[in-house]
């Protein structure tokens, strides 16, 4: 391991690249100088910089807000689903090939479709967050299932579970490390619709809406003052699943 | 509590031909504390047998009967102990060997109280709070012991317990669970393929044909424990059971005898 200082110099040398070609450009539309960007983003609270859309932090929560429920509706289905095609050669034979059909498509080409259907709002929105999540959160139960040991299941059963604490004992906690992976990732894909999805027509709050909105003022230093709290959003929710893997599925890497 | 096995057929489908038949009339009959190891080649369903006591698989034909009584599911009566990879890596070594109780509904705290009674018996309650993974193979297959013990049952399934073990690790827990048989007066039927461990741990050894598996003979072992694994008697018996193994057409060297413990 290098020290960290290693570690912090490429971000160094870009923003300061960054800062001296905004100064040769001389052009805030193309590249704003680091001096109108960072007041930004030191006043998260106050909405005296966000063009009147509210501060980072209200629209950041709006964002926040989107991708948590359609993120969880993701969950609530797939991981259901996910055991149950684990489990079952049937369910898997059933329902394989239509998700391998629907799999390929992109969340955001569903963006036409979600507004027939639900009409511009939150709804819209959410669809297109759970049509991201939904797939990894899925494949990966299904693989997690799977990978339970075959032992595992017959010591239960030898034991005396019944077929409700076979499912709660032992596959759900054998394969819940998988699971979380997918979780993790389905919501990294979720985040990443998220922005697409607030450019829906008719939204009016949320990062994605911001930086469409600073772009239509011509506020390049908004733009990028929203797009680093997108990302600093993404690495710490990420971190935070990390932090869990940790803590409470070690096993999974620690198991010979 | 006997067991009792009768005329055990049992046959795997095969798809547009005639089913493969993986064990041909069993008949075994097992009195009440008395130690039984199944012998045979590889693929002769010596597993199959003990998946099929244990109810993990369906017998073709024939029945398995508990005191006279026909077992067709499990039985909380008998426990299994299989050859690895048993033991819950997300639960602690306590939890793991509570958890045939959690099954069977006892409260915490006296599930809790047996599985540490049980964890003393096989050496382990100084690692109660352990998890698998920062045990040794040996450690986590007297784990496995213990977890089975704790549901007292009256008879225990071994599946080549100690299969995967080094051979000095093998040796030491098979004297341990002699010492905790005779303690907690169990029946055993014990599936293996060493002839060594067979002789060296039973009552009496049931040598079983090639598939389909039929049961060639069954060698009375009467020598007193603690055995002596060089002596004359030792010798005689395992050399009878190795010439009935390689009569049934399997050649000795795999046999996997470890040659250590010779």
């Amino acid at each position: 391991m290098r020290s960290p200082l290693f570690t912090l110099l490429l971000p160094v040398l870009l923003i300061s690249g960054w800062e001296v070609a905004a100064h040769v450009i001389a052009n805030p539309f193309v590249l704003p100088s680091l001096t109108t960007v960072v007041p930004i983003l030191l006043h998260p609270f106050s909405p005296a910089y966000t063009l009147g859309s509210g501060s980072l932090i209200d629209n950041a929560l709006t964002s926040l807000y989107r991708v948590a429920i359609g993120f969880l509706l993701a969950a609530l289905v797939a991981i259901p689903l996910g055991i149950g095609m684990g489990r079952s050669r049937f369910m898997q034979d059933f329902l394989d090939s239509t998700i391998e059909l629907l799999r390929p498509i992109p969340p955001l080409a569903w963006v036409p479709l979600a507004l027939a259907w639900f009409k511009i709002g939150l709804a819209s929105i959410t669809f297109i967050i759970l049509i991201g999540a939904f797939f990894p959160i899925l494949l990966n139960t299904i693989d997690g299932v799977k990978s339970v040991k075959k032992t595992w299941v017959e010591v239960a059963e030898t034991l005396g579970a019944r077929e409700r604490n076979v499912l709660l004992k032992v596959i759900l906690p054998g394969s819940a490390p998988t699971i979380w992976t997918g979780l993790r990732v389905g919501f990294g894909i979720a985040w990443m619709c998220l922005v697409a999805a607030e450019w829906l027509p008719g939204t009016t709050r949320g990062l994605g809406y911001l930086i469409l909105h600073a772009y239509n003022f011509g506020q390049t230093n908004l733009i990028i003052a929203g797009m680093v709290v997108i990302g600093v959003i993404g690495i710490l929710i990420d971190q935070v699943f990390r932090a869990g893997e940790r803590k409470w599925f070690s096993w999974r890497a620690l198991e010979r | 509590m006997t067991l009792e096995i009768r005329n055990l057929v049992k046959e795997f489908p095969v798809p547009g031909q005639e089913p493969i038949r993986a064990l041909s009339g069993i008949s075994l009959s097992l009195p009440p504390q008395e130690f039984v190891s199944v012998l045979g080649p590889s693929g002769c369903g010596k597993t199959t047998l003990l998946r099929i006591v244990a109810g993990l698989e369906e017998a073709t034909t024939g029945s398995i009967e508990l005191n006279g009584e026909v077992v067709d599911r499990r039985s909380s009566k008998m426990a299994m102990i299989f050859q690895e990879y048993s033991l819950y890596p997300w639960r602690t070594v306590l939890d793991n060997v509570t958890f045939g109780l959690e099954m069977q509904s006892v409260g915490k705290h006296p599930a809790r109280e047996a599985a540490m009674k049980y964890l003393h018996l096989v050496g382990l309650d100084a690692f109660a709070d352990r998890y698998p993974y920062e045990l040794s193979g040996g450690m986590r297959q007297r784990v496995a012991v213990a977890r089975a013990l704790a549901i007292e049952p009256e008879i225990l399934l071994m599946d080549e317990p100690f299969g995967a073990l080094d051979a000095q690790t093998r040796n030491m827990l098979q004297k341990e669970l002699l010492e905790i048989w005779e303690k907690t007066k169990k029946t055993v039927l014990f599936v293996t393929h060493s002839v060594d461990e067979a002789v060296y741990l039973s009552d009496r050894i049931v040598v079983l044909t090639e598939r389909p598996g039929r049961i060639r003979e069954i060698v009375d072992s009467p020598l007193p424990r603690p055995r002596d694994r060089t002596s004359p008697e030792f010798a005689r018996i395992r050399r009878h059971v190795l010439d009935l193994i390689s009569e049934s057409g399997q050649p000795k060297e795999d046999l996997r005898v470890h040659p250590a413990s010779l």
